[in-house]
């Protein structure tokens, strides 16, 4: 059994709705079982957004994800919240543009990125670059297998099917 | 797996409803639902369907039961505080031997309560939801999936018995996503002679009405409808029981709740505990016989809802032991964890 239980957590805004659903459709793209459920309500007006991301080769249980083996923090209460939650030896991205502070843990693999700033350096979307990190650190697939399933979701506005897949690339590699 | 597509739970009731052959919905807009009536709004008018944002909940009900007495099939969703306010037209519904269907994606209450997911309405559903002797039909779907194939089933149901069927879901049912692979439409509807759709001078009026003067006469229609509803019990209990045949403990919840306690039901077992489950699909009818079976083997019940314990009365009275029943429960939009659940398991374990 292969499963991955992913939290996505930032200010709303960051796109962290999108990356999770992103991730949602690649997994079921790749012929995993998948659930996807946002915060909603007064947690996300104004403040922060999360939203949790099964991947299983099961059927999912629970669609809530408590105890994540991925966690992907894009701002620093995210990063406080969420970070003692991981499970041991599961991963944690974060935008260590906006999250200065070090990480508390020992047993569990930090990447800090600098996504904000790169984003902006290579005029791409910041949250593009996390999806593409978060498929090299889960090792879901790599950015080509994402080929079709970003296909259809730009498949009104097919001019935007290679900047996000360069993007995607860009943050594989990161 | 192309032939599933990853929808909100909210929408994919829409849609299914759609397909179920519904034209007619009327709602009002609150959370956590809200995107049922959205979808409605900018699917029904471009297939020649009806969508109405009534001015209050209390108008949408009864216009469902305008369109239901012309014969539509005719839907309305609410989340809690809403469906309070439906419930006049409900019973209304029931008393006029009218079908319908009501979705439920219950908030925390009472009052106004909070926009979290709960199942603090089951109650509502299952015994008082309005004033009068009547019952509604409710199903309880645990993932899109089941919620987009017993949204057929619930009007198949309500036309069937001429009364109203609810859904009843949650905010995590409503907001979450899941892959989902829609039915075909359904392409031919049942006839409905009863229904007021004009007599063109061809035959006699039909009246549709819930008000009998004569206290015989109301009893009489009260006890034919009763008769279908022990048809009902008898035929349409729907349950799901799951790894009970050796279990020590039987772990019971419907709706999201179920999943969790799934998690906490493959950690338990992993431990070595015998651990099962029964979830029931239908809340009224309610699975009794299901729950009766196994207390004839299982030394414990655990009951857990997302509430301070409502379900719990009906799973005592299908067990017949209540000391043999075990609660836990979180509510207000608090979901528990399987952590929580996995504990009152072991808890449990360590006292039988």
């Amino acid at each position: 059994m292969k499963e991955y239980n992913i939290l996505i957590a930032g200010s709303g805004g960051q796109g962290v709705q999108t990356i999770g659903k992103l991730i949602t459709e690649i997994g079921m793209e790749h012929g995993f079982e998948v659930s996807f459920i946002p915060s909603y309500g007064p947690e996300m007006r104004g403040g922060t957004s999360n939203c949790g991301v099964n991947i299983s080769t099961e059927p999912i249980a629970s669609p809530l994800v408590v105890t994540p083996t991925d966690l992907v923090a894009l701002n620093l209460p995210s990063f406080d919240k969420f970070e003692k939650t991981v499970v041991p030896g599961g991963n944690i991205i974060y935008d260590s543009d906006l999250i200065t502070r070090k990480p508390a843990r020992t047993d569990v693999n930090y990447f800090a990125i600098p996504f904000t700033s790169e984003a902006e350096k290579l005029g791409v979307r910041a949250n593009m670059l996390v999806s593409g990190k978060l498929l090299g650190v889960t090792g879901l697939c790599a950015p080509e297998g994402a080929e079709t399933t970003i296909r259809a979701l730009t498949v009104k506005r097919p001019a935007l099917f290679e900047p996000n897949m360069k993007a995607l690339r860009a943050g594989y590699g990161m | 797996m192309s032939d599933k597509i990853l929808m909100k739970g909210n929408e994919a009731l829409a849609e299914a409803a759609i397909r179920a052959g519904c034209r007619f919905f009327f709602g009002y807009p609150i959370t956590p639902q809200t995107q049922l009536p959205e979808y409605m709004a900018k699917k029904m008018p471009k297939i020649g369907g009806t969508f109405l944002q009534a001015e209050s909940e209390i108008a949408a009900i009864n216009m469902v039961l305008g369109a239901a007495s012309a014969g539509a099939r005719a839907m309305t969703s609410s989340s809690s505080p809403g469906i309070s306010l439906k419930a006049e037209g409900i019973s209304y519904l029931a008393g006029s031997d009218l079908p319908a269907v009501i979705v439920n994606i219950q908030r925390g209450g009472p009052g106004l309560g909070g926009i979290q997911p709960s199942q603090a309405d089951y109650w509502q559903a299952t015994k008082g939801l309005a004033h009068g002797d009547f019952r509604v039909l409710s199903l309880a779907p645990a993932g899109i999936q089941e919620a987009v194939d017993l949204m057929g089933t619930a009007f198949d149901l309500a036309d069937k018995y001429r009364m109203p069927v609810m859904i009843l879901g949650d905010g995590i049912l409503g907001q979450m996503m899941e892959p989902v692979r829609l039915p075909e439409p359904v392409k031919e509807l049942p006839a409905k002679p009863w229904a007021t759709t004009g007599t063109k001078g061809a035959r006699k009026h039909n009246i549709i009405n819930s008000l009998y003067i004569q206290p015989e006469e109301l009893e009489e229609m009260v006890r034919a409808r009763y008769e279908r509803y022990a048809a009902i019990e008898r035929d349409e209990v729907r349950v799901e029981t799951w790894l009970c045949d050796d279990a020590d403990i039987i772990v019971t919840a419907y709706g999201s709740t179920a999943r969790i306690c799934r998690n906490a039901i493959r950690a338990a077992r992993a431990n070595g505990l015998k651990v099962g489950m029964i979830r029931p699909i239908t809340l009224w009818p309610f699975p009794a016989k299901a729950y009766a079976e196994a207390a004839k083997h299982a030394r414990a019940f655990l009951d857990v809802e997302m509430s301070m314990g409502q379900m719990i009365d009906d799973v005592r009275l299908s067990v017949g032991n209540s000391e043999n029943v075990h609660f836990f429960g979180r509510t207000g939009g608090v979901v528990p964890t399987p952590a929580e659940i996995l504990e009152a398991i072991n808890k449990i374990s360590q006292e039988v």
